[in-house]
């Protein structure tokens, strides 16, 4: 961890342009300041390609030996599913911590990403989550049964997708229930 | 001759979904060899309420209130996660006196947490007189905190852009009427949790989780902390007026000069942590300057301004418990958020659980479950199955289980 050189946020989008070229788009840096003495703080955002999002994780592992995963989120974006995977490095150093948010998008027609627990054993949970309620399937995934929603909840409906796959047969309006 | 064959078996436990150490439903199997654990299999998902889903129909000053729900000991740092990612997609800029403001909700929420938990964690291994003494210390904190806020628990006070209330002259008396009789109290129980020869028995050597555990299973919070990670977000970045105060990462070896990542461990964080939560306070109130406390007190305005924001942020704040993290998608021309995803402590601490409990025995269960305070309710039953017969055992007997051994100890 302190033995190794810290990057700026500037170097370390840098590093993941110069390891995978034209495969990295989107990228940001969002500084921020906070507080009467304007401290900053930084949350990098980038979108990766599918094909490279294994690899970006184990680059981002070489920047600190364990990356921090607070927890993968999940949007529909219609013919794609996002994955948006909240890293945190350089925890530990005051005010030196760096937000890395990586995303990346999956077609609806083939929902398919490969697990990063064997390099962050922590990222089940979250992994498990999104293969049921966004329908992805995390491919070597070590226990893919359900985590939060129950055994007896329909097959084929993800509670977070926007289309017909999504809960809208579930729900009742309770205004529309008649007595 | 033929010699007798002879297979060793392991019994299951099932464990919850409603437990003791558990104030939320979480349910456990283990598998024991005798009265050791052998492993541990988690599952989740009991109250799962859909708050996230419910979001998408309401706008963002409604999921303020929403989010105060989702958990009766957080309160406060959920909807702040939220506002905190809500300003960081509007580039909404929070006057500084708040941002003094949200640092005393925050601090006064953790000192009634750690608290709570220093009960209940006493509770777990039958020391149940300072139960009642630590409830009595901290509902000094819940008059303190319904004095600022007018509410208990649901304290409404935070808002986008600011807070709801101001802590004026006025308020300055009963705060530190308040504050002094933490710091008289603080001793009574630094001494009951860290000298007294019971709770070290129990505690030590007792649930221990690993430094390189802690960060390969990205714990949070007390639970990192106690195993000697520096992880807080409160000092990592900056986020309100933390990082103009004097804070420090709390990790055991300030105290013992040792970290062991057990149970005892973990309560000296939460005990440190206590004391410098009431110094954070003070701290706020004596460096906290004149102004305004809200960036725009008009919530038709906020929410005009959020309508045209556009854009993907995330919240992040320590919570009681360990960074809470909120990502939040607003779409231009749409009143309620695209996404809302909501990150609990807990939720990164369940993994945790597992080394910790391997290689425990059933009476530690309680109080090794309950040490990384999770968000969690109470056990009715538990049901041991041996080889076809079932056995039940109850609440109160899982309790006596976890006493006994407490006297067997002291004998």
């Amino acid at each position: 961890m302190a033995d190794k050189k810290r990057f700026t946020p500037e170097e370390i989008v840098k590093s993941f342009k110069d390891e995978f070229k034209a495969k990295i788009k989107n990228t940001r840096i969002e500084r921020r300041t906070k507080g009467p003495s304007k401290h900053e703080f930084v949350h990098i955002w980038m979108k990766v390609d599918k094909s490279i999002f294994k690899d970006s994780v184990k680059h981002l592992a070489t920047l600190q030996k364990y990356p921090h995963l607070a927890v993968a989120s999940g949007n529909d974006l219609g013919k794609t599913i996002e994955l948006i995977y909240h890293f945190s490095i350089y925890y530990g150093v005051p005010l030196g911590e760096i937000s890395i948010n990586i995303s990346v998008e999956l077609p609806k027609s083939k929902p398919e990403i490969e697990t990063i627990c064997d390099i962050i054993p922590g990222a089940l949970i979250t992994e498990r989550e999104k293969q049921e309620m966004l329908g992805v399937t995390i491919k070597g995934i070590p226990d893919s049964r359900r985590v939060f929603l129950t055994d007896d909840f329909p097959e084929g409906v993800y509670p977070w997708r926007k289309d017909e796959t999504g809960p809208q047969k579930l729900i009742r309006n309770l205004h529309e229930v008649k007595k | 001759m033929k010699t007798k064959q002879t297979t060793k078996t392991t019994y299951h436990i099932p464990i919850g979904p409603i437990h003791p150490a558990l104030k939320e439903p979480v349910a456990f199997e283990f598998e024991i060899d005798g009265e050791r654990i052998v492993d541990v299999d988690v599952s989740l998902g009991h109250v799962h309420r859909t708050v996230e889903w419910t979001a998408t129909k309401r706008n963002p000053i409604q999921i303020l209130y929403l989010a105060e729900r989702i958990c009766g000991i957080c309160s406060y740092c959920h909807p702040t996660a939220f506002a905190l990612a809500v300003e960081n997609i509007a580039n909404i800029e929070v006057p500084e006196r708040a941002e003094y403001l949200r640092v005393i909700q925050a601090e006064l929420e953790r000192i009634c947490s750690h608290i709570l938990w220093a009960g209940v964690a006493a509770h777990e291994i039958g020391f149940d007189s300072v139960l009642f003494l630590t409830w009595q210390i901290r509902e000094k904190v819940l008059d303190l905190t319904e004095y600022l806020t007018g509410n208990r628990i649901t304290k409404g006070i935070i808002t986008i852009g600011g807070v709801r209330r101001d802590i004026t002259k006025e308020h300055h008396p009963k705060i530190f009427e308040t504050l002094n009789y933490l710091k008289d109290n603080f001793e009574k129980l630094r001494k009951v949790y860290l000298d007294d020869k019971t709770f070290r028995m129990r505690a030590q050597g007792c649930g221990i989780l690993t430094k390189e555990d802690a960060l390969k299973l990205c714990a949070v919070g007390p639970t990192a902390r106690g195993s000697g990670v520096k992880k807080d977000v409160r000092v990592d970045q900056a986020y309100f007026s933390c990082a103009d105060l004097d804070i420090e990462c709390i990790t055991p070896d300030v105290l013992t000069g040792e970290v062991n990542g057990d149970v005892y461990d973990r309560i000296i964080v939460r005990l440190l942590e206590v004391k410098q939560a009431i110094d954070l306070i003070e701290q706020c109130i004596d460096k906290m300057p004149a102004g305004d406390i809200v960036s725009e007190p008009k919530v038709a305005k906020v929410l005009a301004t959020l309508k045209k924001a556009s854009g993907e942020g995330i919240g992040r704040m320590e919570a009681p418990r360990g960074e809470v993290i909120h990502y939040v998608k607003l779409v231009e021309g749409e009143e309620y958020p695209f996404t809302w995803k909501v990150r609990a402590p807990t939720y990164n601490n369940i993994m945790p659980w597992v080394p910790m409990l391997i290689g425990e025995q059933i009476a530690d269960i309680p109080i090794v479950a309950a040490s990384t305070d999770p968000c969690m309710s109470c056990t009715n039953r538990v049901a041991i199955v041996d080889s076809g017969k079932k056995y039940e055992l109850n609440k109160e007997e899982l309790h006596r289980l976890s006493v006994e051994k407490t006297r067997r100890l002291m004998a």
